[in-house]
């Protein structure tokens, strides 16, 4: 009984991390920009997190500078690909290796570091809940605001079609950037998650490519969050899944077992993606493409 | 207000002048962080610009760490000129890593100088294996070239671990998670006495000239690029886009390969989990910087290089983290996205008008 409770608790907390960061950059594809940053951004919020709750001993205070170190790498990537119309894929893939390297670089030091006791107490599994229900409470939130809002049916326009918007006299750009700071500042806090609660402690590229599994986890979900939401469960599952195996004594070799959540990606990618109507049907209509306003 | 005003055609001054722009601002940057960290500025751009040139040997080291992303970028630049987005090449440099040295473990001591061209053979088969997975998934089921490529690179890497750690180990190693050493009759061929450079090096160069015809004298590299930059009128002239993401793949995937094989039976010599040193990354930023030209991607090669020679010496001359490299590395291909602006716009400075968003 205690061992599936520890499943299951350790799933939530596992997809928690993965449904924060997909959430967020859920937002800024409805907005029509796509971030291949993500990586990086959680690099170097989980970096900034860490070091922050290592230096005043603060937890909550660690998230904050996560999710600030995130919305600020978003927000360079926003001004380079939504004023001056670089290509999105490229510049989130500079972000990505930008942020693999400065982490690595910045956080030298915090390689041993531990964080204080102070953070450490509190009742083992229950310490994840703020954050695990935020999850899902985002996700409900997003739903209503995507669909039952103003704000985000104009958001949603932006995506679908910026020069109609525009031509309604909404500040796109603006609206741009906004979306992809929200991303961003989403991801830090995934990436903080990772940094303080999930495995506390500082190692270089310690996200392990679980923000380019956000990235696809979009577009598994076709850009709903209730979907997101479950996808991102089933990817904690799948995660808790080889250490169970491995606890329960299975005779594989770990590396083949840690394969499991790169290789389900790839699945559930091709099991999505095999009918490209649906998933044209569901993608915002200017995802990726640059938005030049009055031409 | 500064105002960005597209330009009727793009500028061929700055397609050339921004990589140069982008350096400079890079080692500003650069000359900041050093000044930043209490080291001397002058010192940290001589550990990374002058020191990787100053003797033959270090030229020699130079064209070691040269020869790996001059390989992965040529092939990554025919996968970017036709829009097929590999960032894959990383994996497919393991996978070419891991099979080269299978059949370097399989040869024994009094094997012929034929081993030499099958090792290089099995790496470039490797790559091109690993580089068709996402081919098929993306041809056949329409799944994400980018996202397949990536998730296989995690997938990669395990694969050599699994491998190290398990039934490739060197029963004579101390337990290491690495093979034995290969053999000396497989391990390329050195050019010069004193120096690391094997014949990887002249294969590359090759391989550039190969591409630079490829590219722009024949009707398939045509073929592929209106593929890439006119998908409608690439359909319309009956050039199959099919083909040219076929194509762009294996080439990509044979090149990133070779430079694993290269790589495990040159200066490594054996298989160990540090096989992956991130050149598969940093040649997606040498292909940009170097305009995705074969001219252009040599020099940017040498650039990256130098990047890599610098952060190792920045750690042993003055004490900072070698990830430094990676610091500037993507630096440069920020600071190059941003300066691309100025190929399609020009800034001019503009009154605030009414109405001016």
């Amino acid at each position: 009984m205690e061992s599936y409770a520890l499943l299951i608790g350790s799933t939530l907390s596992a997809g928690t991390v993965i449904a924060l960061a997909a959430l967020g950059l859920l937002v800024n594809e409805k907005a029509g920009i796509v971030n291949l940053g993500a990586e990086g951004m959680m690099l170097c919020a989980a970096l900034a997190g860490f070091a922050t709750t290592v230096g005043t001993g603060n937890e909550w205070l660690g998230f904050a500078a996560g999710a600030l170190a995130g919305a600020l790498l978003a927000a360079v990537f926003g001004v380079l690909v939504i004023w001056l119309n670089t290509n999105q894929y490229a510049t989130g893939l500079a972000l990505s290796l930008f942020g693999v390297g400065f982490s690595a670089f910045a956080g030298q030091n915090f390689v041993q570091a531990k964080l204080p006791e102070l953070a450490q107490d509190g009742i083992p599994y229950l310490r994840d809940l703020p954050l695990v229900y935020g999850a899902m409470v985002l996700a409900v939130a997003l739903v209503w605001f995507l669909d039952r809002t103003r704000a985000g049916l104009v958001l949603r326009a932006v995506g679908e079609s910026p020069q109609s918007a525009h031509a309604l006299g909404y500040p796109v750009r603006w609206i741009r950037l906004g979306a992809v700071v929200f991303g961003g500042a989403l991801c830090g806090l995934a990436g903080a998650f990772i940094s303080l609660e999930y495995t506390p402690l500082w190692v270089e590229g310690m996200v392990a490519g679980r923000g380019w599994i956000a990235l696809a986890l979009t577009t598994f979900a076709t850009w709903r969050p209730a979907r997101v939401l479950l996808g991102a469960y089933l990817f904690g599952g799948v995660t808790m899944l080889q250490f169970h195996l491995q606890a329960t004594g299975v005779q594989v070799a770990s590396q083949l077992l840690s394969m499991l959540p790169y290789l389900a990606t790839i699945v559930v990618l091709v099991l999505i993606s095999r009918n490209p109507a649906w998933i044209r049907a569901n993608m915002p209509a200017s995802l990726g493409k640059p938005f030049y306003p009055g031409s | 207000m500064l105002k960005l005003e597209a330009r009727p055609q793009a500028s061929r001054l700055w397609s050339y002048g921004s990589p140069v722009l982008a350096l400079a601002i890079t080692v500003v940057i650069g000359v900041a962080l050093f000044a930043l960290l209490g080291k001397d500025p002058v010192r940290g751009l001589q550990v990374f610009f002058w020191e990787p040139i100053r003797t033959p040997y270090a030229l020699g080291e130079l064209a070691v760490k040269a020869t790996p992303l001059l390989l992965i970028a040529l092939g990554l630049a025919v996968c970017f000129r036709s829009n097929v987005w590999n960032i894959g090449a990383e994996g497919q440099f393991v996978i070419g890593a891991v099979a080269a040295g299978g059949v370097a473990l399989l040869a024994g001591k009094t094997t012929g100088p034929w081993i030499v061209p099958a090792i290089l053979l099995a790496g470039m088969l490797g790559g091109m294996a690993w580089a068709g997975v996402t081919a098929l998934l993306r041809d056949r089921f329409n799944a994400n070239e980018i996202l397949v490529s990536l998730m296989l690179v995690y997938v990669a890497t395990l694969v050599l671990g699994y491998l190290v750690y398990g039934p490739w180990k060197d029963p004579m190693g101390f337990n290491f998670p690495q093979t034995k050493m290969f053999e000396r009759v497989t391990q390329m061929p050195r050019l010069f006495t004193g120096s690391r450079v094997t014949i990887g090096l002249p294969l590359a160069l090759a391989g550039a000239l190969a591409l630079w015809v490829f590219l722009f004298r024949t009707r398939a590299g045509f073929a592929l690029q209106v593929g890439g930059l006119a998908p409608a009128a690439a359909r319309y002239a009956g050039f199959s886009s099919r083909s040219a993401l076929w194509s762009a793949l294996l080439i990509s995937g044979a090149a990133a390969g070779l430079a694993g094989a290269l790589e495990v039976a040159g200066p490594i010599g054996q298989l160990t989990p540090y096989v992956p040193a991130g050149y598969g990354f940093a040649a997606i930023i040498v292909a940009f910087v170097g305009r995705l030209h074969p001219v252009g991607m040599v020099l940017s090669a040498i650039l990256m290089s130098m990047f890599y020679i610098g952060g190792e010496l920045a750690q042993s001359r003055l004490g900072l983290p070698k990830s430094l490299t990676g610091v500037f590395q993507g630096l440069l291909l920020f600071t190059l996205l941003a300066c691309d602006t100025l190929v399609a716009y020009r800034v001019r400075w503009a009154r605030p008008s009414k109405g001016g968003r």
